[in-house]
């Protein structure tokens, strides 16, 4: 996402959607949105990227959606409308990872559909893309989407190197990261790191870790 | 803004037009999409077929190779029921077709489990006389049988389907000629735990089956997954720790599968041959003018 910065479409304020989201106001570790599915495809890394491309793409596109729609959206029924906007673009995405990355959508499975009720969506929809212009929206959902990736990656490297000793990347496979030999010196997989629960420690720890980097977001 | 947002009129027509533009849109992507979507889902059937075989040839075949390899080593395709009843019987030069439902490729494995045998199961809990005995009435249950060849070899790969802890689990079963010992198997499942369960889809597992029997002295016994550390007999496997219950899942559905087959093999004349002890086999076919025409048909 770093194309041209000289044009003005990319001014302070408008960068400031796209690196906002991705640390201090991040959707996963500061609004603690979206946390679900944070904790369930966190076990390999390619799920965890998948899952994030799917989450940017159906909040970038549909911010763009919502926003170009927002003088005509009747406010009695908005939420509705959101909704069939997510839902839509979820049963799309879902479409796509089975025609093509069936294995990823097969591991992925329900939790794609799950999109839909990922807070962050709505969230976005609601708090953003109806009160903004198309193109911020636009920014603001790849900024939100970002965000909700680099925590998924993040987790899922530390999930996947402690609980596996392995790296899984789209495209280029399962990669060996702890040796062999470090296996016989009695060095043994975490299993609990396959489990959702250690996604929660791990969040944890880089709410820590951002928030003493950050002193600002630490609550009074 | 000339229209008035908030009048009942607007709202409706707004959530109508709505919901015909979205109902189309996504009627058009299913459509799309969807060949590419089944060539995935057969492509990955014909792959789990070909591995389960246990050939070197087929081990690490991938997915978008399975289609055009599948019909150089599956040659017949036979359905089943649970008496042992042949439903269907294609050859290689038989085309599959996705309408056939009895074509033993086009069976839906987890379908057969959890539409037709856990209902059965559930009723009648623990009787396990009673669940035999309206398993064997159900006419909609069906076993395939596929019958490969590869190096002048033939080897049967049966199927399985059941349930593990959280989900059904599948699989397929490769068999030598002798029609007793475990040439490969292929797991897959729906939703056992990651790291864990989920393991009977991989490799050190699966490897443990291979070289074990399904019969001892013309009966049938079927493979017991332990827990692991034990010592194995011919008809054990080393569980995996952790995944108790996914085991003692893949011991219920290869028990409950592998009889039905294990019972055709022995009744069918066809098949019956094939079952180990040579000089039996030599007398039979002696003796038996019409059984060396089958078996000749089959070579």
């Amino acid at each position: 996402m770093s194309e041209a910065k000289k044009e003005s479409l990319f001014s302070k304020k408008n960068k400031q959607l796209i690196s906002g989201p991705i640390n201090k106001t991040n959707p996963v570790t500061i609004q603690v949105l979206g946390i679900c599915s944070a904790l369930a495809v966190t076990v390999q890394m390619d799920n965890a990227l998948v899952m994030g491309i799917a989450v940017l793409s159906v909040v970038a596109i549909g911010n763009v959606i919502i926003s170009s729609l927002r003088n005509f959206i009747p406010s009695r029924i908005r939420i509705i409308v959101q909704l069939v906007v997510a839902a839509a673009l979820v049963i799309c995405v879902d479409q796509i990872l089975k025609a093509y990355v069936y294995d990823v959508s097969k591991q992925l499975s329900v939790f794609v559909g799950l999109i839909i009720t990922n807070c962050i969506i709505m969230g976005r929809f609601e708090a953003f893309a109806l009160g903004n212009k198309p193109w911020p929206s636009f920014l603001d959902g790849i900024g939100n989407g970002l965000g909700y990736s680099l925590v998924l990656v993040v987790v899922a490297f530390f999930k996947e190197v402690l609980g596996s000793g392995t790296i899984t990347l789209p495209a280029i496979g399962k990669l060996t990261i702890v040796p062999e030999s470090v296996y016989s010196f009695g060095y043994e997989n975490n299993g609990l790191m396959l489990l959702p629960p250690s996604s929660l420690i791990i969040v944890a720890l880089y709410i820590w870790v951002q928030k003493s980097r950050n002193p600002e977001l630490i609550d009074k | 803004m000339a229209l008035d947002r908030d009048s009942n009129v607007y709202t409706v027509a707004f959530a109508t037009i709505m919901v015909v533009i979205v109902g189309g849109l996504l009627a058009f992507v299913s459509m799309g999409l969807s060949p590419a979507q089944k060539a995935n889902i057969s492509n990955e059937k014909m792959q789990n077929i070909l591995q389960a075989i246990g050939i070197p040839e087929t081990d690490g075949i991938i997915r978008e190779n399975a289609g055009k390899v599948f019909n150089d080593f599956v040659k017949r395709r036979i359905t089943i029921n649970y008496k042992g009843e042949i439903l269907s019987d294609k050859s290689v030069s038989d085309e599959i077709n996705l309408k056939d439902n009895l074509d033993a490729f086009n069976i839906d494995l987890r379908k057969e489990y959890s539409k037709f045998v856990k209902p059965i199961m559930n009723k009648y809990k623990g009787d396990k006389e009673k669940i035999k005995e309206e398993l064997s009435k159900s006419t909609n249950i069906h076993f395939p049988i596929f019958v490969c060849e590869s190096n002048g070899k033939t080897y049967y790969v049966l199927s399985a389907s059941g349930k593990g802890l959280w989900d059904d689990i599948w699989g397929y079963v490769g068999l030598n000629s002798d029609l007793t010992s475990i040439n490969g198997v292929v797991f897959d499942h729906k939703g056992e735990t990651p790291g864990l369960g989920s393991k009977i889809t991989e490799k050190p597992f699966q490897s443990g089956f291979l070289g074990k029997k399904i019969a001892d002295e013309n009966q049938f016994m079927s493979i017991q997954v332990l827990k692991p550390g034990k010592e194995l007999s011919k008809h054990q496997v080393d569980g995996i720790s952790g995944a108790t219950f996914t085991g003692a899942g893949v011991n219920e559905m290869l028990k409950r599968n592998l009889e039905v087959y294990y019972n055709f093999f022995k009744s069918n004349p066809e098949f019956s041959g094939n079952q180990p002890k040579e000089e039996v086999i030599i007398e039979t076919v002696a003796s038996d003018s019409t059984l060396v025409s089958v078996n000749d048909s089959i070579k």
